[in-house]
């Protein structure tokens, strides 16, 4: 493209690319972005931290939730938007959610207009299954892989519509120009040379955080790079004490300690018990019992433990095999197969152990609904790294519909705007050396400690102090803790070469680690009550005073990390009668 | 932390620890070579788990690939004991814990660094495959029995351990001529796609060298996904490109009765 202008004397030495729109991240939501913004006719580049079609989206597995309504035909997106706000207590941006249970059906179809193959009704229309917190049968699926469906369908569209793609490469820092934003900077993760792309518009996609915590379902890339990236550039962020902890994770054998295993198997009809055999969820919620929200059933999980009534492992039995050996693995193939190769448990003829592990942060960057932009000219956010769709609590398979809706509208906007900023497009050199110097740094400060050794102190303050259950205490213990940690991980050392060097990639993972991690604390401590996945024991009520503000963090003047309290969005009247009505819904 | 202090504090711990021994590959295109490493064992440990040890408590500059650790990205490849293996997917207890365990990258693709190899030549292959190009005025109407097949074919999770064992790639090194056998995957799953109205099968005899395959079915063996390569994907792709350019006679029916 033409217009840019570089001064090449002092930035020659890097390398450059340049784009009207830059897409940070490639799991559902960044593919989605790149696609259509694509479509939209600017040149667009897709970087990720891995290599394409590894990003975390791989690994969801339950469902997309659209309201298609093949199996239940008197699903609508009323009701829809109606489930997701009840689930979220509430605390949900309501645009993102009505936007969301509008367009999810048509993102659903136009992936099977890209080839993707979902599992069929015996009309030969889309399958649907039911899930927690939905009244109806609404997750389109495909076994227990659609993540993958997904992601391999968008990477076949991407890459046949001439989309740059950088993998294996990081962004470290956003770069801006008259408060906008006019590129970014980062690092290969092969070479450890830097490079610049200079963008007009730049949309995140990067991702959740929890690699935070020690027991987590997400990989190495969900370290808070996308938020922090936000954040330093200036964007708030919102919601961040909701962190969803799944309730069903392996808890046995150690090395399996986390990984996920699919609320479909819930879906499915699987059943919850105790070390006694009792089916404990008639206690916690005998109306929907395990098809509740994730957040109670992994509470109630928690508190069968706490009371002595856990599994062998501290977790629960979690069985289906009541469903037959044929059923199962036909639909659950991969539930069969990780339990039977990594924990030597046949799923079709005993229960698996499950227990709550770390899965999804619902907070994250503060966006505008219909457009994703941030507060920062030029800057999208789409995806989990964007907070307020799912307020206090997502329900299993929004996550999905949420990539594709906002990935899609991340895309379209971003492209617009890149279209009507035809300024050029200057690199501020100060702010490059500055870039550089904040990464190199790791390898030359002596006597710092390995980062590994810090990340796993982070991840044992986490997981004990700002895990499922809070209290005042913790959080005031934990945010001090945060303060010498964060000294710790600025000092850390690195050895080796900057080649393809994952202890380098973790020194820098752990500064926004620690940060957003302090903010998930200050949250915690400021939300005086207990509402979706947040849960105070000495605040163990949902208090309705605290269910008109959001809360809200920003990066003060002086480098500090703030906390306020954000009124939500007044509601339309049509929206509000929509949840008082009680034909809309409302099985459960 | 040197390798001698970790062993030391390994035999400090009270209970009976189990230690592994592990030769890892080290090193980069140019040059490498094993350096061994001893990892405590615990229960139901997988290679990468062992990996991860090492990263954290010794070396960690160790440079390896890994997403899920649930076998579901296809990251985490490499060659244990000489054979293409998911690392998260390995469990030590498949081998004699007093034997070393040897851990080196995939063979077939240029090495970066450690356990990390190039592939990026694989996702030059899928660029050239046609993409999905639906039938026009399609109800998008299927039947589960008719797309069972093709969703065989795309749960493949790309870790590149078919291309990996190929003699053709392995070998005889025809990467430019022959695409690899998860490539005849992705375009079985295509071309057996209900709804579908593209022909690869010029492209799978000329571009992609269909017919350097002689079904010799090591990479079903070895795929993680247990995907039927050869015989699903395959030999059903190779019938239809000898029919067409071999076998005029019943080409002219299935003309008639039509493709799919
Ligand atoms: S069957 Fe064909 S594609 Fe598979 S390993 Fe043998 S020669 Fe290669
Ligand atoms: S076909 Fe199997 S072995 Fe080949 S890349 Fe796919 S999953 Fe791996
Ligand atoms: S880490 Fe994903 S397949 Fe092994």
């Amino acid at each position: 493209m033409g217009g840019y202008k570089v001064n090449m004397s002092t930035l020659d030495r890097f390398e450059i690319h340049e784009h009207d729109v830059l897409v940070i991240g490639a799991g559902g939501a960044g593919l989605r972005a790149a696609i259509e913004a694509s479509a939209n006719g600017v040149s667009v580049g897709l970087v990720c931290k891995s290599l394409l079609g590894k990003a975390h989206t791989v690994m969801a597995e339950g469902g997309i939730a659209a309201a298609v309504g093949n199996v239940d035909k008197q699903d609508n997106w009323q009701t829809h938007f109606k489930d997701t706000m009840k689930g979220g207590k509430f605390l949900n941006n309501y645009r993102m959610a009505q936007l969301h249970a509008q367009e999810a059906p048509e993102r659903v179809l136009e992936l099977e207009r890209w080839g993707a193959l979902f599992d069929r009704t015996s009309e030969g229309t889309i399958l649907q299954r039911p899930f927690g917190g939905h009244s109806y049968k609404r997750l389109c699926h495909v076994g227990d892989r659609t993540g993958l469906e997904m992601i391999r369908t968008l990477q076949d569209k991407g890459v046949h519509m001439g989309i740059n793609v950088y993998m294996e490469c990081t962004i470290t820092r956003l770069l801006k120009e008259d408060g906008k934003i006019s590129g970014a900077f980062g690092y290969w993760r092969e070479t450890g040379r830097f490079v610049i792309f200079k963008a007009k518009a730049i949309i995140l996609a990067t991702g959740g955080v929890g690699k935070a915590y020690k027991v987590t379902s997400n990989s190495w890339e969900y370290t808070a790079d996308g938020q922090l990236l936000a954040y330093d550039a200036g964007a708030e962020l919102i919601d961040t004490e909701f962190i969803q902890f799944h309730p069903t994770g392996m808890i046995w054998p150690p090395g399996v300690i986390g990984i996920l295993v699919t609320e479909a198997v819930r879906g499915e009809g699987g059943i919850l018990r105790n070390k006694d055999g009792y089916r404990f969820m008639e206690k916690y919620d005998p109306e929907r019992m395990e098809l509740s929200t994730r957040d109670v059933v992994a509470r109630s999980i928690y508190i069968e433990n706490k009371e002595g009534r856990g599994s062998p492992h501290g977790g629960a039995f979690l069985d289906i095999s009541h469903k037959g050996a044929e059923y199962i693995k036909k639909k659950l193939p991969s539930m069969y197969h990780q339990f039977k190769e990594l924990a030597d448990v046949d799923i079709t003829t005993g229960p698996m152990e499950v227990g709550p592990t770390c899965h999804y942060s619902m907070g994250g960057v503060k966006v505008d609904a219909d457009s994703t932009a941030t507060s920062i000219p030029g800057l999208y956010a789409a995806g989990e790294v964007a907070g307020g769709m799912h307020g206090a609590n997502r329900l299993g398979g929004n996550s999905l519909s949420d990539l594709l809706v906002f990935g899609r509208r991340a895309g379209l906007y971003a492209a617009e705007y890149a279209k009507k900023n035809k300024a050029t497009l200057n690199i501020n050199e100060d702010e490059i050396a500055n870039a550089e110097k904040s990464i190199v740094v790791f390898f030359e400060q002596d006597g710092g400690e390995n980062p590994y050794t810090v990340h796993r102190d982070l991840q044992e303050l986490m997981q004990n102090k700002v895990g499922i259950f809070r209290v005042e205490d913790d959080l005031k213990f934990a945010i001090n803790e945060l303060k010498s940690l964060k000294e710790r991980a600025a000092k850390v050392k690195i050895e080796g070469s900057r080649m393809y060097n994952p202890g380098w990639h973790m020194a820098y993972d752990l500064q926004s680690m620690v940060i957003y991690s302090e903010a998930i604390a200050k949250c915690a401590l400021q939300r005086k009550e207990s509402r979706g996945a947040h849960s105070r024991l000495d605040y163990p009520n949902t208090d309705p005073e605290h269910g008109k503000w959001n809360s809200l963090v920003k990066k003060a003047n002086d480098g500090s990390l703030i906390v306020e309290k954000s009124p939500l969005p007044e509601m339309p009247g049509e929206l509000k009668q929509l949840l008082e009505d009680k034909k809309v819904a409302a099985k459960i | 932390m040197n390798k001698e202090e970790s062993q030391s504090q390994i035999s400090s711990g009270d209970k009976k620890v189990r230690i592994a021994t592990f030769k890892v590959y080290r090193g980069d295109r140019e040059k490498g070579n094993e350096v061994e490493y001893k990892v405590p064992v615990e229960e139901g440990m997988v290679v990468l788990d062992a990996i991860h040890y090492i990263q954290k408590n010794i070396s960690p500059d160790l440079a390896v690939r890994w997403n899920c650790k649930a076998a579901k990205c296809g990251s985490c490849s490499a060659e244990v004991n000489g054979k293409p293996r998911l690392m998260c997917k390995t469990r030590l207890d498949d081998f004699d814990i007093n034997e070393e365990i040897k851990v080196y990258p995939m063979k077939s693709f240029p090495i970066i660094k450690d356990l990390a190899c190039d592939v990026s030549w694989n996702y030059e292959v899928n660029k050239k495959i046609t993409p999905f190009t639906p039938k026009e005025n399609t109800t998008w109407k299927m039947n589960q029995r008719d797309i069972d097949r093709v969703q065989e074919f795309r749960k493949c999770i790309e870790c590149f351990a078919c291309q990996n064992v190929c003699h053709v790639i392995r070998e005889h090194d025809l990467k430019p001529k022959f695409a690899g056998p998860r490539f005849f995957v992705r375009v079985a799953g295509l071309e057996m796609h209900p709804l579908d109205d593209v022909d690869r099968l010029e492209a799978l005899k000329d571009d992609m060298g269909i017919g350097f395959c002689n079904i010799t079915k090591c990479c079903t063996e070895v795929c993680p996904e247990d995907i039927h390569i050869t015989d699903n994907a395959i030999i059903p792709l190779k019938e239809r490109v000898v029919d067409r350019y071999y076998d005029p006679v019943r080409m002219f029916f299935r003309k008639i009765f039509k493709k799919k």
